[in-house]
């Protein structure tokens, strides 16, 4: 009796305590819906450097959330740990409630988790409505021997797809271009068709890496116009990446600041503007060798 | 005691192996092609040997130095001819090239030397044979000559590699090309230099192959060349020293699983062995892992 | 629409050709040589094994250099299959018996690429081609120990020289012996057309899409749900089934056959074939398996320089195709025969070439 109530004060004695994830913040109309995604203590170490720790975040079913920080602070390994690129080393993540716990890429992508890629990652060989058929796989389904033998099914699905794609390309407006090879359009095109692509896969949360990156600002100004409109039409969430403050503070909802693998700030974009730590991260060392070449002049 | 002189043969093959390995792997690190030609390199060697032995009188010595010579010109000039022009094409194409170079190769020795197999002099490595353990274990001559050449070229290239301003620029040359050449390195002649080495070694194991199995045909290098590709790739390719373990320890288990598993089976678990390693160790036994980045 | 359509003529030209090659072949058959005659049942054997690899290397984008393995099995288990239903069921009709063999070569060679595929499809570029030339090798030595009879309607099985009751169809080494020859020219167009049906389809299909997915970016491949393992697989199993198919056809259209036939060479062969016919065309598989099938046959008349020549045409090809370099190559030869200036150029136009990489 007595052993075993020892036992027992020793088990409790291992429970190691971490602090439970601060409170997110998220769009008021997603109020009563689940959260597309959780984050809770997400953490990854390469060898012996920690890439991101603690990362907490709730994102609302129709929130647009932004991911900033300098380079090099860990955003993009951030995604890679969302899409399973990379197996988090502690914590979890719940996509619609669904832990993630030991999925791989191909099972994040149909659990919903679709993204784009900082470097553009496009089937450059391919056609660009071929491109969105591909992101289509999963949704629009037949066999290998319906397509080998021809059966109508292959048909039928066939035009569904083509039909499908037209009308997802035709949100860019890119509608006449189903022929063009990937590869030989023109960049701002390219990032335009990674995220058409993307939301083939029928996402409930749709990831971009730095969608702006390389467009002049009309074209950004557009880009803005436009992911509201995929977040009002397809009712999904929508966390991007971006060092174009204009994009992030126009349409971002919920901000997270990244640094050195922590989340230093989280908040409106008006918070954040507002915040010292994001400030100093930002502009710190900047600020004071702005001082410094004042000095020397 | 059976046991111990399988082990001496392994070595002496894997030695073998390791110096025709190391001119498949360092013309992988530098030119990133697969030179198919190289086996054919090590008949054309053997058979120049041959010649200078049997047909123009030349001691051992300058017979060996003949070799390495014509085959370094030989090296050059395919790699001149056929792979320079290449440079910017794909892989494959390159290989496809190589692969006709090789029999390009074939087929000359064919024209020159005949099908018939030729049996290579013995006087081209007159060494006494080591007796040890009241003669229950016998080395030949050829057979410490192959282990020692292999030390001796090991202590070289490696010193060459990591002393010399060529080394230094083939070093860079394998990390990046182009920066390489925008240091200033001269990355053509940075890879003729690497045909030229690779070549003059394969004449010295060509030499050596025959010596310890003296049958010479037109078709002698291709199995020992694939063999060799084979062990270069075992200890990752691109690195000299996983050529180098990776040649010798192909030589002990084809000698080994010949002597104790199955003779006709020999070449099966030779490669059986690779796939296995390579399925723990996808990149060979001292290959870096390469990580796409996202 | 303009690409489908040119997708649509493509498939058509491709189907054309062959047809069309089938009927001047048949219309005439008397003037041929009985070389060339020789020679049909293998082109249709080697157009299937480029059209084959041609997935692989081309659709799926890895290099195999073991694709002659599967040959053999398929050649091997369609000989076993046919000599068993004549020897041991006294099946006369040459037609159903050459239609079972090669369901059963493909299937074999089929079941065999799956099972190779597991661990070789986890590997990647030049360790992946290593290993499947490696396995390559590992099947032509294993079928040099396989010993097979027929024994009343039983097929008995040997390995390393055993000694088997009845009539002996595989003998180790020496391989198969009086086979009957029962290929015919019209199955190998059969198959040919199928091989082409199987291919083409699958790659206009979501199937084939799923595949070019891989081969262009693994990682946006599996960020929008393709199992890139199981397309690779798709295609690599595929290959080898047709490759089997062509094999059975192949073994029965000798009386004898030995496993050293199918050596790694063959495997570099039918790359040849992909490569010059240009990696991932199908019409251009179709036309350098002929064509360089029938080329050391047409070299005759060069006797002995015949492979020599065959060997300095694969060089200057791939030199003429790679189109930039050709000037380079041209250039260096002047360099060397009036030894000043050219050189220059050479290293000018690589450098831009360097730029671009």
């Amino acid at each position: 009796m007595s052993e075993a109530a020892g036992k027992i004060r020793k088990r409790n004695a291992d429970t190691k305590m971490v602090p439970v994830p601060s409170q997110s913040i998220i769009p008021e109309r997603d109020i009563g819906k689940m959260p597309v995604l959780e984050c809770k203590h997400l953490g990854i170490d390469f060898g012996g450097l920690t890439a991101v720790e603690d990362f907490n975040l709730t994102i609302g079913r129709t929130e647009i959330a932004g991911l900033i920080g300098p380079n090099g602070a860990g955003k993009t390994t951030v995604f890679n740990l969302l899409t399973k690129v990379y197996e988090p080393t502690r914590g979890s993540a719940m996509i619609n409630g669904i832990d993630m716990h030991g999925m791989d890429t191909v099972a994040a992508s149909r659990h919903g988790i679709a993204r784009t890629f900082q470097n553009i990652r496009l089937f450059s060989n391919m056609s660009v409505e071929d491109n969105v058929r591909i992101g289509l796989h999963s949704q629009i389904r037949y066999g290998m021997f319906t397509g080998i033998c021809r059966l109508p099914g292959y048909w039928k699905k066939e035009r569904e797809q083509h039909e499908k794609a037209l009308e997802l390309l035709s949100i860019f407006g890119m509608q006449d271009m189903g022929d063009v090879q990937a590869g030989s359009l023109p960049y701002g095109a390219q990032r335009r068709l990674e995220i058409v692509r993307a939301l083939a896969t029928n996402p409930s949360l749709l990831l971009l890496d730095e969608p702006a990156a390389g467009m002049n600002p009309h074209e950004t100004q557009e880009l803005m116009d436009n992911i509201i409109r995929i977040r009002d039409q397809f009712q999904i969430a929508v966390m991007l990446i971006e060092h174009d403050m204009n994009l992030v503070m126009g349409i971002c909802e919920g901000i997270c600041v990244l640094n050195y693998g922590k989340i230093i700030a989280k908040g409106t974009a008006e918070e954040i503007q507002r915040n010292p730590v994001v400030i100093e991260a930002y502009l710190g060392k900047q600020h004071q060798g702005a001082e410094k070449e004042a000095a020397q002049a | 005691m059976i046991f111990l002189s399988n082990l001496v043969n392994g070595l002496s093959l894997g030695s073998i192996y390791a110096i025709i390995a190391l001119g498949y792997t360092m013309v992988y690190g530098i030119a990133k092609m697969l030179n198919f030609a190289h086996g054919d390199v090590i008949m054309v060697g053997a058979y120049i040997a041959f010649c200078a032995l049997q047909y123009w009188g030349l001691p051992p010595v300058a017979a060996l130095l003949a070799a390495m010579l014509l085959c370094t010109v030989l090296g050059i000039t395919i790699e001149g001819l056929a792979y320079r022009p290449l440079r910017q094409a794909t892989s494959l194409a390159v290989l496809i090239t190589a692969i006709g170079m090789s029999y390009l190769l074939q087929n000359l020795a064919l024209l020159i030397w005949g099908a018939n197999p030729k049996s290579f002099p013995s006087v081209m490595i007159q060494l006494p044979t080591l007796s040890l353990f009241g003669d229950q274990l016998k080395i030949s001559g050829v057979t410490m000559m192959t282990i020692l050449a292999n030390i001796a070229i090991m202590i070289v290239l490696t010193t060459f590699i990591s002393r010399t301003k060529m080394g230094k620029a083939m070093r860079c040359v394998s990390e990046d090309r182009g920066a390489a050449e925008l240091m200033g390195i001269n990355v053509n002649r940075t890879i003729s230099t690497t045909f030229a080495i690779g070549s003059a070694l394969a004449a010295v194991a060509g030499i050596l192959l025959c010596s310890a199995y003296p049958t010479l045909m037109p078709t002698t290098g291709s199995m020992p060349g694939i063999k060799a590709f084979t062990a270069a790739v075992f200890g990752g390719i691109g690195s000299i020293p996983g050529a180098m373990i990776g040649g010798i320890l192909l030589g002990v288990i084809e000698i080994l699983g010949k002597a104790y598993i199955s003779t006709e089976l020999g070449d099966a678990i030779v490669f059986a062995v690779l796939i296995i390693v390579l399925l723990f160790r996808p990149t060979g036994l001292l290959g870096k892992p390469i990580r796409e980045k996202v | 629409m303009s690409a489908k359509k040119k997708k649509l003529i493509y498939n058509a030209v491709t189907f054309g050709v062959v047809i069309l090659a089938f009927l001047l072949c048949n219309l005439f058959y008397g003037q041929m040589s009985r070389s060339l005659r020789a020679q049909l049942i293998p082109i249709c054997c080697w157009i299937v094994m480029a059209v084959s690899l041609n997935l692989v290397v081309g659709i799926s984008g890895e290099l195999s250099l073991g694709h002659a393995g599967f040959m053999s099995i398929g050649a091997f288990t369609g000989i076993i299959i046919s000599g068993w239903l004549l020897k041991g069921f006294q099946m006369e009709n040459e037609t159903l018996r050459l239609v079972l063999s090669i369901v059963a070569g493909g299937a074999v060679a089929g079941l065999l690429g799956f099972l190779i595929g597991i661990p070789v499809l986890r590997l990647r570029g030049d360790y992946l081609a290593i290993v499947t030339l490696a396995f390559g090798e590992i099947i032509r030595n294993v079928l040099n120990c396989v010993y097979t009879s027929v024994d009343g309607t039983r097929l008995v099985f040997g390995f390393i020289n055993p000694t088997l009751p009845g009539t002996l169809l595989l003998n180790g080494p020496n391989g198969a012996v009086s086979v009957s020859k029962i290929a015919t020219f019209t199955a190998g167009f059969l198959l040919v057309l199928a091989a082409l049906v199987v291919v083409l389809n699958l790659i206009n299909s979501r199937t084939g899409r799923a595949i070019m997915a891989t081969r262009d970016n693994r990682i946006a491949a599996e960020s929008v749900g393709i199992n890139v393992t199981r397309y690779k697989m798709i295609a690599f199993v595929t290959a080898a089934a047709l490759a089997g198919m062509a094999g059975a056809l192949y073994g029965l259209n000798y009386s004898t056959l030995v496993p050293g036939k199918f050596k790694f060479d063959q495997s570099i062969n039918v790359l040849v074939f992909v490569v010059l016919g240009g990696i991932g065309n199908t019409l251009g598989a179709v036309i350098s398996a002929t064509v360089l099938t029938i080329l050391p046959e047409m070299l005759r008349d060069f006797a002995d320089y015949r492979m020599l020549v065959y060997a300095v045409l694969l060089i200057v090809m791939m030199l003429v195709t790679n189109t930039p370099a050709t000037k380079a190559f041209f250039n260096n030869l002047k360099g060397l025969l009036s030894r000043k200036g050219p050189r220059k150029t050479v290293e000018v136009s690589q450098r831009k070439g360097g730029d671009r990489a």
